[in-house]
């Protein structure tokens, strides 16, 4: 296998973005990464994208992206795992540069969620259908049963979950990007009405619209494109049962742990040698859940880590730098690689107000359904 | 100059809390307040509809006139909720004034905004020398479906004018019209409750178009906000309106008078025509008022109105909109609600 970097990366902002449509929103996502590269052509796309099919009535994303981008003509792959499909898309185009397949891969993701559709049940369709949509549970019902499930066993408090909303939030409001660009307070969080309880309004990643690229090329040749590439130093992707009811611990995320423990052995490396990490706070219990089974915290012990502090930048382990999912916004399909994008700013020394001091190696953890996928990518600034 | 020679509002005497609906469907009422500033919406009666509201509200604007039914050249009624979807509601209401035969007689539908609609159009055919005299009533029963954030706000009342040339207790100063397409709020055929883009009615819809037929209608004129001493625009709730009203420089006092959202509802083409008769409740000779409608589809009309010595003789000759939303009413549980507005089928 050859070594891969990262070379360019381009975003939209995250929002609702009601002037501009799900090509659209590619488009200036993948030719703002052109443009940062200084690329002219590509050998490979991929488009991660949960449900164009669903959300705006368009599939056969491959070819129709390549043809916007004015590509038409290369080999371009739309991949799907629900809201992993942006990380996943990210570990295609890596496999497709690391195998020797191919030098130039785009590795995209895009959601236009606010067109009209009805987002929730939309949503549910990466759940089981069988076995959990018919009872009519949705995900924040999932994810507040995983809430239940952790609170029960370790104890975990509702201002445990806050916290994790507020800090992300601080985090959001220093990124330009972000849909949310405001500092809130615990109160607000704690008095926010309540969406499927333990989980409040502010508990909840809004419904987003966006888009986000990275291009990908063999290290060797990534002085072409950049002075500071960033590099891929392992890749992990792993499964669980679509039905959280099947789990033996709903507060277990096997695959998330899985997924990480794959992307450590890949390179090298273990939790204590990330110096920052975006994780998938789809809802603020996730990411206590995620940090645990990726080995930041001690399987229980992840509820007081944004509360403490740990999590927030200047902390040991600073999550969710880009202000997360609930802050910086959640187009599902985007977020896999605007998690990457973060962690290429970051490693680059590029992230402004939010920079993390002297960081070297990066993770990115992004997850589908109530952690039925999850994919981990670990990145080392070169 | 043409302009208004009377003018009249009906609101039914039955409410419902935000309390109430808020406790059926288990949400906090206290947030839908909080975010929404309501407090209490009208509630139609099983005997009352667009139509029974505009006519009670025509004989109203008739009385302060002192015009006879007959001199109406023009009746046009502007709502969405007209009960028939094939036969005019405004055959109704004109032979129940005594009205015609003689008489042109339209039904409007813009969403919200049908009833500015009614008055603009009464306005111009009274200034062609067309028509003597020209009604035009806004009015809803308005629709909102059950377990919706529009069922805390859509609510049933509505206002009459009587458009003139002569006498006029109000003058017309200028008027504005802002339109563009774009779909925030409709019902397709045969759908029995209206759908909407939830965030999308902000921003592009609403401010898009009240700000632009307000900023349209202050330009064209020369006036500033401190020029007025009222200002209404449509009420879909209670925020939008404040916040329109400060973007443009209006201060609570000018808002205050026509803002009849919290304990009105949104009476939908009655609305902001509503706030206005309130205004023509209160104001003096000389005040300066501004109009500005809001219709999902989307477009506003914008008004600058002037009130005359006579709007004060006038005024105590028909039950004022604050009379009607303080006084005598009836509070409804949710399940006379969900019967009045027949949200439970029965058999014949």
């Amino acid at each position: 296998m050859r070594q891969v970097a990262i070379v360019g990366a381009g975003m939209t902002r995250f929002g609702e973005l009601w002037g501009s449509s799900l090509r659209e929103m590619f488009v200036e996502a993948a030719s703002g990464t052109l443009d940062d590269a200084g690329a002219d052509h590509l050998d490979s796309i991929y488009v991660g994208c949960m449900s164009g099919g669903q959300f705006v009535g368009q599939e056969h994303l491959g070819p129709l992206m390549a043809d916007y981008l004015g590509m038409a003509g290369v080999p371009a792959t739309h991949v799907e795992s629900a809201c992993a499909s942006g990380g996943v898309a990210l570990r295609m185009a890596f496999m497709e540069v690391a195998s020797g397949m191919c030098d130039l891969a785009l590795a995209a993701g895009v959601e236009k969620m606010t067109d009209g559709a009805d987002v929730t049940n939309v949503l549910a369709t990466a759940a089981d259908q069988e076995l959990e949509v018919y009872y009519g549970v949705t995900f924040p019902g999932l994810y507040a049963m995983i809430a239940r499930a952790h609170m029960e066993e370790h104890g975990t408090s509702e201002e445990d979950l806050a916290w994790v909303s507020v800090k992300n939030h601080r985090h959001g409001a220093l990124n330009e990007k972000a849909q949310f660009r405001r500092e809130i307070t615990l109160e607000q969080v704690m008095s926010s009405s309540m969406v499927s309880e333990p989980l409040r309004l502010l508990h909840c990643s809004p419904v987003s619209d966006g888009a986000a690229a990275a291009l990908l090329c063999p290290l060797d040749q990534a002085k072409k494109y950049t002075d500071r590439p960033v590099e891929i130093l392992g890749s992990g992707l792993a499964t669980d049962s679509l039905a959280l009811a099947q789990r033996a611990n709903p507060a277990d995320l096997g695959a998330v742990r899985k997924s990480a423990d794959r992307a450590y052995h890949m390179a090298g490396l273990e939790p204590g040698d990330i110096d920052v990490a975006e994780v998938h706070d789809c809802f603020s219990i996730s990411e206590i859940c995620c940090l645990e089974a990726l080995g930041f915290a001690e399987q229980g012990k992840g509820g007081s880590a944004a509360r403490d502090g740990r999590t927030a930048i200047g902390g040991d382990i600073p999550v969710n730098t880009s202000g997360g999912l609930k802050s910086k916004g959640h187009p599902v399909g985007a977020t896999g690689i605007a998690q990457a994008i973060e962690i290429f700013r970051q490693l680059r020394g590029e992230a402004g107000e939010r920079q993390v001091d002297a960081a070297r190696i990066g993770l990115t953890q992004n997850m589908g359904g109530s952690g039925a996928s999850s994919v981990v990518h670990i990145f080392k600034g070169v | 100059m043409a302009g208004i020679v009377g003018y009249g509002a009906y609101i039914p005497r039955k409410r419902i809390k935000t309390e109430e609906i808020a406790r059926q469907w288990g949400k906090d009422p206290e947030a839908i307040r909080r975010g929404l500033l309501l407090e209490e919406k009208s509630v139609p009666g099983f005997d009352e509809d667009t139509i029974t509201i505009s006519v009670a509200a025509s004989r109203a604007a008739l009385d302060r006139a002192g015009t006879s039914a007959s001199d109406l050249g023009a009746v046009y009624i502007g709502s969405e909720s007209h009960p028939y979807a094939v036969k005019p509601s405004g055959t109704v209401v004109a032979e129940a004034l005594g009205a015609g035969p003689d008489v042109h007689i339209a039904d409007f539908e813009f969403a919200c905004k049908a009833g500015t609609e009614a008055m603009f159009v009464a306005l111009g055919l009274v200034e062609s020398g067309r028509v003597e005299y020209a009604l035009a009533v806004g009015a809803d029963t308005s629709q909102g479906a059950p377990n919706d954030a529009l069922e805390f706000s859509a609510s049933a009342g509505g206002a009459a004018f009587i458009f003139g040339d002569r006498d006029l207790l109000v003058d017309v100063v200028d008027t504005y019209n802002y339109t563009s397409d774009t779909a925030d709020f409709w019902r397709r055929e045969g759908e029995f409750y209206p759908r909407h883009g939830g965030r999308f009615t902000g921003e592009p819809a609403y401010f898009k178009h009240v700000l632009g037929a307000s900023r349209g209608i202050l330009e064209k004129t020369g006036l500033t906000a401190s020029d007025f001493r009222y200002a209404v625009f449509h009420m879909p709730n209670g925020k939008f309106p404040l916040s329109a009203g400060k973007q443009l420089g209006f201060t609570e006092e000018q808002l205050k008078t026509g803002w009849v959202v919290p304990t009105m509802g949104n009476t939908y083409s009655g609305s902001s025509p509503t706030g206005l008769a309130a205004i023509f409740d209160e104001a003096e000779a000389g005040d300066l008022i501004l109009l500005t409608s809001f219709g999902s589809g989307a477009g506003s009309d914008s008004f600058v109105l002037k009130a005359t010595e006579r709007l004060p003789e006038a005024r105590d000759l028909a039950p004022t909109v604050r009379s009607m939303l303080d006084g005598p009413h009836e509070y409804v549980s949710y399940g006379e609600y969900a019967m009045f507005r027949e949200k439970i089928i029965v058999n014949d």
